[in-house]
């Protein structure tokens, strides 16, 4: 095991070991509000949320650490504008050390707003895997001031484990029995990569599917991930519509 | 040993790339062909860390499926890994002498008929970014010239990253490599459509869009985003 997959499995390990609030929604966004938990305290952080979003941007769930961070995140959907909702749509960090200053004229109506809530400074990670992008995660801080690069370093591990949890959720829903939990989606080879573009022409299906889809079809067959992937690549497997 | 005409006119056209609004791939590819070419080496790669300290592919000079599984390869163990974990360039290992230090990646580099390889450290101040790799399938020792023109290579590349926006915070830079990195995953991504659509190879493919943007004057990033925004047309984006 190399320290990068040391971090995400230690990350993911104090997910599974975080208390279930008896107000935690069930199935995926329960275990999303845990790993927000999680994060602020590890980050640290005042508060932690995390937007998974439609492809045209629309909120579809919110989790969040606690009742004014999910407020907070909300604020963004509201309002149009935020964080989260830039760090989507340009597919990368957004880092806002004082939401006084450069902010407020970036976002006139979010900032002031979530000042209102206390949150003094705000990053967002995307979560994606190139043009797979699911949502992003929210880091708040009643404090203004640039994030450590430790801290940056844990935001994108934790985005990378939530990044994971989605699609690992997805994959259940479209199987009766579950994969194991644990699997991290940033397998980092290309040929994963093409793979995922090949099987979205062939089934005319957008890229997270395709991801979702070879993921399953490895869990089911008890496969690696790069082995199904070459398959994929020289045309000697062919994954069909319902899999 | 280096023709320093040649090295001159890389210079300029690196310097000349970096005022326009470049395309970032583009332009450590172009880095990294020349680099190649500049050492009669078989092949160069730039690869970047990610946060989780992974090395990712960036550029090659060569980018077949054989020579992107010797860069990949480093993600665990090879020059590249050593190199990003130490700081320092691994200069003239022999390949042929390397199997105890890089079980895995020496081998299959031997197999692939490399000779040498070396590594080159990207760095900013004292964070170590990534490294410059270049192949040989000769015994050739680099002198102490070369490599301070690689590292000279090196140090652009790293140019090259901090240019498209200023780098004021750390988290600048984080935002720069973030988009960079995966950057370079939806170009693999727009591959694999274009293979697909066009019952080709992803190496075909690559050729194909490369093309295609070099006759349309397009930048690679623009062009794969645009694949995976409209994947109906990537048949006609292709044929035109």
């Amino acid at each position: 095991m190399t320290t990068s997959d040391a971090a995400f499995q230690s990350m993911w390990a104090l997910i599974e070991a975080e208390a279930v609030d008896p107000a935690d929604k069930p199935d995926v966004v329960g275990w999303l509000q845990r790993l927000c938990r999680v994060a602020s305290r590890t980050l640290p952080a005042a508060g932690v949320g995390i937007s998974v979003m439609s492809r045209g941007g629309e909120p579809a769930t919110v989790a969040a650490s606690d009742a004014k961070s999910a407020t907070v995140e909300d604020l963004q959907f509201t309002l149009g504008e935020g964080p989260c909702i830039d760090a989507f749509s340009t597919g990368r960090p957004v880092f806002a050390p004082d939401l006084s200053v450069a902010a407020r004229v970036r976002w006139p109506g979010y900032a002031p707003a979530a000042q209102e809530h206390g949150v003094q400074a705000a990053f967002s990670f995307p979560l994606q895997i190139g043009a797979a992008r699911l949502g992003a995660l929210d880091v708040y801080r009643d404090q203004p001031g640039s994030p450590s690069a430790e801290t940056i370093v844990q935001a994108l591990t934790l985005a990378d484990v939530a990044m994971t949890g989605l699609l690992n959720a997805q994959q259940r829903s479209n199987q009766s029995d579950g994969p194991p939990a644990l699997d991290d989606a940033l397998d980092n080879r290309f040929e994963l990569y093409q793979a995922q573009g090949m099987l979205a022409i062939q089934l005319g299906i957008p890229l997270d599917e395709a991801m979702i889809r070879i993921r399953a079809y490895a869990y089911a067959q008890d496969r690696a991930l790069s082995d199904v992937a070459d398959d994929i690549i020289v045309g000697k497997l062919l994954l069909q519509t319902d899999t | 040993m280096i023709a320093t005409d040649r090295l001159a006119e890389v210079f300029v056209e690196v310097a000349d790339t970096l005022v326009d609004e470049f395309d970032l791939i583009e332009f450590l590819q172009r880095l990294a062909t020349h680099t190649s070419d500049l050492f009669e080496a078989r092949a160069a790669g730039l690869l970047l860390a990610d946060h989780r300290g992974r090395l990712q592919l960036m550029a090659a000079s060569d980018e077949r499926s054989e020579m992107l599984e010797l860069f990949q390869v480093q993600a665990r163990e090879g020059p590249c890994q050593d190199c990003y974990t130490q700081g320092t360039p691994v200069i003239n290992a022999d390949l042929t002498q390397a199997s105890d230090r890089w079980p895995t990646f020496a081998p299959r580099a031997v197999a692939a008929g490399y000779r040498s390889v070396h590594a080159f450290p990207l760095r900013l101040r004292n964070q170590s970014l990534g490294a410059l790799n270049l192949f040989s399938n000769e015994a050739g020792r680099m002198d102490a010239t070369d490599i301070r023109i690689v590292q000279a290579l090196a140090d652009i590349a790293t140019i090259g990253l901090l240019q498209q926006r200023a780098i004021q915070h750390g988290h600048d830079l984080t935002d720069q490599l973030q988009g960079a990195l995966n950057t370079r995953i939806i170009i693999e991504q727009a591959k694999g459509m274009v293979a697909q659509a066009n019952v080709i190879t992803p190496d075909q493919a690559f050729e194909m869009l490369r093309a295609y943007c070099r006759s349309h004057r397009l930048r690679l990033t623009d062009v794969a985003n645009q694949v995976i925004s409209t994947p109906a047309s990537v048949q006609d984006l292709m044929g035109s």
